[in-house]
């Protein structure tokens, strides 16, 4: 049975969000801070008229505490949430339902991560004893996988489709140089992109995100009481999540050109919402370009492509900021960087901004729906989050 | 008596130049980062067990250089193997003659009635610059012992054993020392002259009338001698493997005797000796089954199967003799105990499992089915030897290895599943979609004092 969905029966009425990067000078508690005071002075609410708080970080901290403790949060319910890369978005999820139960008038949804502080390149991960089969294969090169799939299934030259990576790093860049908030905020000439140092695969340094620290926070409440805090909320028309079941690592069937678990979240996510056109319908989307390949593919599992011509969009500018269908106007992961437990919630700040016309520089001429799209995990084996929200 | 049923070798695919080394002629197998000892006698046990009937009784396993100093590294092998949990099990080592000694002895026992597993392996590392580093090399071998005659029957022998100090080395010392050679030649010539008389003389049998000679010891220069004076023809001597990736430890009597077998005919009289701590001496005769107990691989196909551009400062990280910059990762995780007790089946053997219900491989094994989602209908599916190939795969430059960069495929088997793994033993410009291969048990990596051993695919050799 499908989700029977919220649509229009929740809304956001405040949010913030930290500039992303290395932020050497200040800690996850600090950044939760920053987030968390943006968000109620963007909702016009003090601290003590939120009901419950849902926290999302990976590996910041353990427990409602690390909210907690730092806001000084005064006796109420604090849940700490993961879902790997997709935690931020599954704060925003658990926390509108709450108040879609009407068991909490007004909460906050934030996420957190700090990954700067280890030392080490890259995730680090924090697994449980194990037996020691566990696979060591890198991000980067999982998702890799991808290229060489999808140009084979579909006939696609490996240079041509070099172009059209190097076209999804050049085309976030260009958007993340207009965003104070982002991690690069630098516009990246396409022969630097393909230049760039080989990391797994066909993919290079600049196919991948920005590894960051950041924190991102959105306060929430019942649609009916929205106008009571903000004059231009912003409503929720479908939250949807999914989490696989992993056959794409055991079954020879899978192909590595598709994210099962993004279709199925996407089908849900249009149903809630009532959309049956995506490629019509939705004006603007923030996705999860973890790898440039991620994004091509996201194109046509969320269906903004037909299958097989997500490349010649991507070539032909559909998805520029002032393209028919602008992806990650904020710069997306690629180039606002990717602190795990926050980006979620910063996919959402630009919806935000968006919807609200604040984008500035940045700004899409009067967005309708906005799609947000938040994944965890890697071809075969992975957790997808879609969020439809509007005005 | 007793007799050789079936019997297997493996030589790693790295070899050490001795041009890297500094200086000198030919190369020396080496095994990878991810082998040793106990990895190679399951590659070499892999290809004795191809195709033999029946359980063995008694497992032995000879090296100098155990992956553990307390703990059985028979077991893994034997867990590697799947014998059955009734089998003894025995590490033997001390001496690089102990590979021969062990073979002895399996016989032995078979002629008591066991069948008896001998495997023998060993990663000899010198001191570097030193004499044992160039001329030692890295390799296995394996036999099946039975009370029959085999397709090689143990016909005579002559043992000797002579305290005396010519190679050693404590727990203390990470490399072993050799006293002076010319002392060692004036001690086991006529050593090797008298086990040899006696090992013949039990065989009923003359120099002359040996197809093959396998000659092995610590000392080359009683060898040499031992071969002029017994005017051994080219035949006899053969293509000595020793000769071709080095001195192989415990493992080089085995080994020579393996290629001497790859070579037999039937009726040929092979005698194989081993110098070292006193010596050991034994004569086989072939017998008219001997095609029929070969292994897959020849000693000599896996001596050409190989890549020799390996830089010595590699080799010197991979035997840990080097420190090194770490990589920018957290260093990994000890394997636990009980998760690794769970898994035995599949870590150590990689056994998957197959539904009853809709009859799809599930790698690692499931109790829900991947396919139907049937609930605990699976029976175990032995995958080691199972046909694979590379379904598609990625060059991962940000992995650690010590040897980079990885090859990480996604392998899809024959009988069904599939499975992500990394590739061993690969040249990553030469990988491609379709690609045959095979699962070859490794050594990880060590953390916190455990080896985690653990099965990858290489291309088929």
């Amino acid at each position: 049975m499908a989700s029977k969905g919220i649509c229009d029966r929740v809304a956001i009425v405040g949010m913030g969000c930290t500039r992303f990067g290395e932020h050497w000078d200040r800690s996850a508690a600090d950044l939760l801070v920053d987030a968390a005071q943006e968000a109620y002075a963007s909702a016009g609410v003090e601290a003590d008229q939120v009901d419950a708080y849902w926290l999302g970080t990976m590996g910041s901290g353990i427990s409602g505490l690390t909210a907690a403790e730092p806001l000084k949060i005064q006796y109420k319910p604090v849940t700490r949430l993961e879902n790997m890369c997709a935690t931020g978005s599954e704060a925003i999820r658990n926390a509108a339902y709450a108040v879609a139960s009407g068991a909490y008038d007004l909460v906050v949804a934030m996420g957190v991560e700090k990954l700067k502080d280890s030392g080490y390149s890259g995730l680090v991960g924090n697994a449980p004893p194990g037996d020691g089969t566990e696979s060591g294969m890198t991000a980067p090169a999982n998702f890799s996988l991808l290229a060489p799939a999808y140009a084979e299934k579909y006939g696609v030259e490996l240079e041509t489709l070099r172009d059209v990576l190097s076209k999804i790093a050049y085309k976030n860049h260009y958007n993340g140089a207009r965003n104070q908030k982002a991690q690069f905020q630098r516009e990246v000439p396409l022969d630097v992109i393909n230049a760039s140092p080989k990391v797994a695969g066909m993919l290079g340094i600049m196919d991948c995100s920005g590894v960051s620290d950041g924190a991102a926070a959105a306060v929430i409440c019942r649609a009916e009481d929205a106008h009571k805090y903000n004059a231009k909320p912003i409503f929720i028309k479908a939250l949807s999540f999914v989490a696989g079941p992993a056959e794409g690592a055991k079954r020879q069937d899978y192909d590595f050109t598709t994210f099962p678990e993004v279709v199925a979240s996407a089908k849900d996510a249009y149903e809630q919402a009532g959309i049956e056109d995506p490629r019509e319908q939705i004006s603007m989307a923030e996705v999860h370009d973890c790898f440039t390949p991620t994004e091509l593919v996201l194109m046509e599992d969320l269906g903004f492509s037909p299958r097989g011509k997500a490349w010649q969009d991507t070539l032909d500018g559909r998805f520029d900021l002032k393209g028919a269908q602008p992806v990650n106007p904020d710069g997306g992961l690629k180039s606002f960087g990717h602190p795990i437990g926050a980006s979620g919630l910063r996919m959402m700040y630009e919806m935000w901004l968006q919807l609200r016309g604040e984008a500035g520089e940045r700004q899409i001429d009067s967005p309708k729906l906005g799609l947000t799209h938040n994944l965890g995990g890697g071809p075969g084996r992975a957790v997808s989050f879609v969020s439809v929200v509007g005005l | 008596m007793a007799g050789i049923e079936r019997y297997g070798s493996y030589v790693p695919f790295f070899r050490l130049t001795r041009a890297a080394l500094g200086g000198g002629k030919g190369e020396r197998a080496v095994a990878s980062y991810d082998e040793d000892s106990a990895s190679m006698a399951v590659e070499a046990a892999r290809e004795a067990l191809r195709g033999s009937e029946g359980g063995v009784d008694t497992l032995l396993f000879s090296t100098t250089s155990p992956p553990y100093a307390e703990k059985l590294n028979a077991a893994t092998v034997a867990a590697a193997l799947q014998l059955e949990e009734g089998v003894c099990a025995l590490d033997l080592g001390g001496s690089s003659r102990t590979g021969l000694s062990s073979l002895l002895a399996a016989l032995d026992l078979a002629s008591s009635g066991r069948r008896v597993l001998a495997t023998t392996a060993d990663v000899v590392v010198g001191a570097p610059s030193g004499p044992r580093e160039a001329a030692g090399g890295d390799a296995a071998a394996a036999f099946v012992v039975g009370s029959d005659d085999g397709i090689a029957r143990l016909i005579g022998r002559g043992a000797t054993t002579r305290e005396v100090l010519d190679v050693w080395r404590t727990e203390q010392m990470p490399f072993a020392r050799q006293w002076e050679d010319r002392f060692g030649a004036e001690v086991f010539e006529p050593l090797v002259q008298a086990t040899v008389d006696e090992a013949l003389e039990d065989a009923g049998c003359e120099m002359k009338d040996l197809a093959r000679v396998v000659a092995d010891g610590t000392n080359p220069r009683v060898l040499k001698s031992f071969a002029k004076k017994a005017r051994l023809s080219p035949e006899q001597i053969g293509a000595d493997p020793s000769m071709r990736i080095g001195r192989a430890g415990a493992a080089a009597a085995g080994l020579g005797l393996a290629a001497a077998l790859d070579e037999a005919k039937p009726g040929d009289k092979i005698l194989v000796f081993c110098a070292a701590d006193g010596v050991d001496a034994a004569v086989f005769e072939v017998t008219s089954s001997v095609d029929q107990g070969r292994p897959r691989h020849s000693v000599g196909s896996w001596i050409d199967s190989k890549r020799s551009d390996l830089a010595y400062t590699s080799y010197l990280k991979w035997r840990e003799i080097l420190p090194f910059e770490p990589p920018r990762r957290p260093d990994p995780d000890r394997p636990a105990a009980p998760p690794m007790q769970r898994a035995e089946r599949w870590k150590f053997a990689f056994v998957g499992s197959r539904c009853g219900n809709c009859d799809s491989v599930n790698l690692p094994p499931q109790r829900v089915c991947v396919v139907c989602q049937a609930v605990d209908q699976m029976t175990a599916e032995p995958s080691a030897d199972a046909e694979c190939r590379v379904a598609t795969y990625t060059i991962d430059r940000l992995a650690y290895s010590l040897q980079p960069p990885i090859v990480a495929a996604v392998v899809d088997f024959t009988n069904g599943g599939r499975f992500n793994c990394q590739l061993t033993d690969v040249d990553p410009d030469s990988v491609g979609i379709g690609d045959e291969l095979e699962m070859t048990f490794r050594r990880f990596f060590t953390a916190g004092g455990v080896h985690n051993y653990f099965w990858k695919a290489r291309p088929k050799r």
